[in-house]
């Protein structure tokens, strides 16, 4: 085994024996100095997980989560040094363990949180001009195309997930009521902002981000769909990079 | 090689944090540039880089990448070389800068810089790996030296042996962390003047302050850790004034990247960097 091979080995694994061949500076076995280096490890990665699910992190409790977060950074180290990405698997590891069956939602809630920071780093784009929706009659405005946000991110849930991590990171916030909510993530600026949308939104805005035209995408969201309230969020958080009106 | 351009100030950086955005915007002296972490500038866009493009307007930028993995046995990830790359085209700062160091084994990034012996194997890996990085690039780097907490029975190399051998084969200058230097000579019971006075110090381009941590062994010896979350100790205030005496003036950098200070706490150690750069002023 390499010097690598074998320093790495241990390094995750607190069972596993201090490599050979470490030393301190009198050639004495490293023991506990080995450890530095496992803790440094295991505490940047937990911290990582800790900054970027808040809302899981409070729901779980300090000692749970740093538990929790433990076996998952040993089961899922970082791919990539990029670390703003680090955590995408977590939300499915969470659903996977057996001992948080009693938190089913906790798996969606930390799909919020890692939507929240993909949207916070997401690409800069330009914002419609609101008004070419307003110049189009009838027939051309089922006609447009809308060109989402790179930062807009759609989140469904079986589960009242946007109002449980509302509720949790902010105060005076209403108690979640028990139902499914799907969650629309608009970046006005710089700071992502979560949002509920109304029935039929998911749908729509789904269709929209496929491509398909106004009318196509209301379709889609269900009869009777009213596409204004939905829309005006959108178009109110920068959530719509282009508007392309039908070719005459 | 591609000329670098803006030249990093010979005065004094600070590592730069989000929450001093506005203050450093409102008068930032006596800093006259800033340092990041190169993976944090990876994303698309957003806060991040708009603010970094702000900064860059104002201040010299200091490349610092922490996830390279230079010291590793591995072949350098392309892909992150490529973010890299992309990175100091558009931004074109005055200096890059990665670790004596490894972080990256079968795929995974542990998110620490892991040491390496030093011998004649891992030496001409890690000078294979600079040309590549100096390559694609377009541009020389800084390496730093690395805290140590043990040594490897393998090595047959001294450090600063190891460090000048790779400045002679690869071209690159060196990233001085005089608090690494501390560190690592507290924990491994060798002389930190006597390695500064080992080093190629004509090679430094950068100089490094940082906070450490106590701690101790198996044999209750003391054993410092590189924390960066405090103020900078006396003892390293007195090594930088022991590089400087003979290195003459440098860049030099305050890093302080846990428990991150108000603007104020921080400027007090830049001030002090700042006045060991005016002594050697007063005498020259």
């Amino acid at each position: 085994m390499t010097a690598q091979a074998a320093f790495h080995a241990a390094l995750l694994d607190v069972a596993c024996p201090v490599p050979e061949g470490l030393c301190d500076g009198s050639g004495r076995p490293a023991g506990r100095r080995y450890g530095v280096y496992r803790n440094n490890v295991a505490v940047s990665l937990r911290d990582a997980l800790d900054t970027g699910f808040p809302a899981t992190a409070r729901l779980l409790g300090a000692e749970n989560f740093a538990h929790v977060a433990g076996r998952f950074l040993r089961s899922a180290p970082p791919t990539t040094p990029v670390m703003m990405h680090y955590g995408t698997g977590f939300p499915a590891f969470l659903e996977g363990l057996a001992p948080l069956a009693h938190l089913p939602y906790l798996g969606d809630v930390a799909r919020i949180e890692l939507a929240l920071r993909a949207s916070y780093h997401a690409a800069d784009s330009p914002v419609a001009d609101a008004t070419i929706l307003q110049g189009l009659d009838e027939t051309a405005f089922f006609e447009a195309r809308l060109v989402l946000a790179p930062s807009v991110r759609l989140l469904r849930s079986p589960w009242p997930a946007l109002a449980i991590w509302t509720y949790t990171l902010r105060p005076n916030s209403p108690k979640p009521l028990a139902g499914a909510q799907d969650t629309l993530i608009l970046r006005p600026d710089f700071d992502p902002e979560p949002h509920l949308l109304p029935d039929g939104g998911f749908a729509f805005l789904e269709g929209l981000d496929r491509g398909h035209c106004l009318g196509a995408a209301m379709d889609q969201a269900g009869e009777g769909f009213d596409p204004g309230p939905t829309l005006g969020l959108l178009l109110a958080g920068g959530g719509i990079s282009f508007i392309h009106p039908p070719k005459e | 090689m591609q000329a670098q351009s803006p030249l990093l100030p010979t005065a004094v950086g600070v590592g730069y944090k989000p929450k001093h955005f506005t203050a450093i915007l409102a008068d930032a002296a006596p800093v006259r540039w800033l340092e990041i972490h190169a993976e944090n500038y990876m994303g698309d866009g957003g806060r991040p880089i708009a603010q970094l493009r702000h900064l860059a307007e104002r201040l010299a930028i200091s490349v610092h990448g922490v996830g390279l993995s230079i010291g590793g046995e591995g072949r350098l990830d392309p892909d992150h070389l490529a973010r890299l790359r992309h990175l100091c085209d558009w931004l074109n700062p005055a200096s890059f800068s990665e670790h004596l160091a490894w972080s990256t084994h079968d795929s995974h990034f542990y998110n620490d810089l892991l040491p390496l012996p030093y011998t004649a194997a891992s030496l001409a890996r890690v000078c294979d790996h600079i040309d590549e990085v100096q390559t694609v690039l377009r541009r020389r780097m800084l390496l730093e030296n690395p805290s140590s907490y043990l040594a490897f029975a393998a090595s047959t190399l001294s450090e600063t042996d190891f460090l000048r051998a790779v400045t002679q084969r690869t071209g690159c200058g060196l990233l001085l962390d005089v608090n690494n230097v501390f560190v690592s000579a507290t924990n491994l019971g060798y002389s930190a003047t006597g390695y500064i006075d080992a080093i190629p110090l004509d090679q430094v381009g950068e100089i490094h302050l940082g906070g450490h941590d106590v701690d101790c062994d198996d044999h209750g010896a003391p054993l410092l850790i590189d924390s960066h979350g405090r103020a900078v100790v006396d003892p390293v205030w007195s090594l930088l004034d022991h590089t400087l005496a003979q290195s003459g003036p440098r860049p030099v950098l305050v890093e302080w990247d846990t428990d991150v200070p108000a603007w104020p706490v921080l400027m007090q150690e830049a001030r002090r960097a700042d006045r060991a750069l005016g002594r050697l002023k007063v005498a020259a």
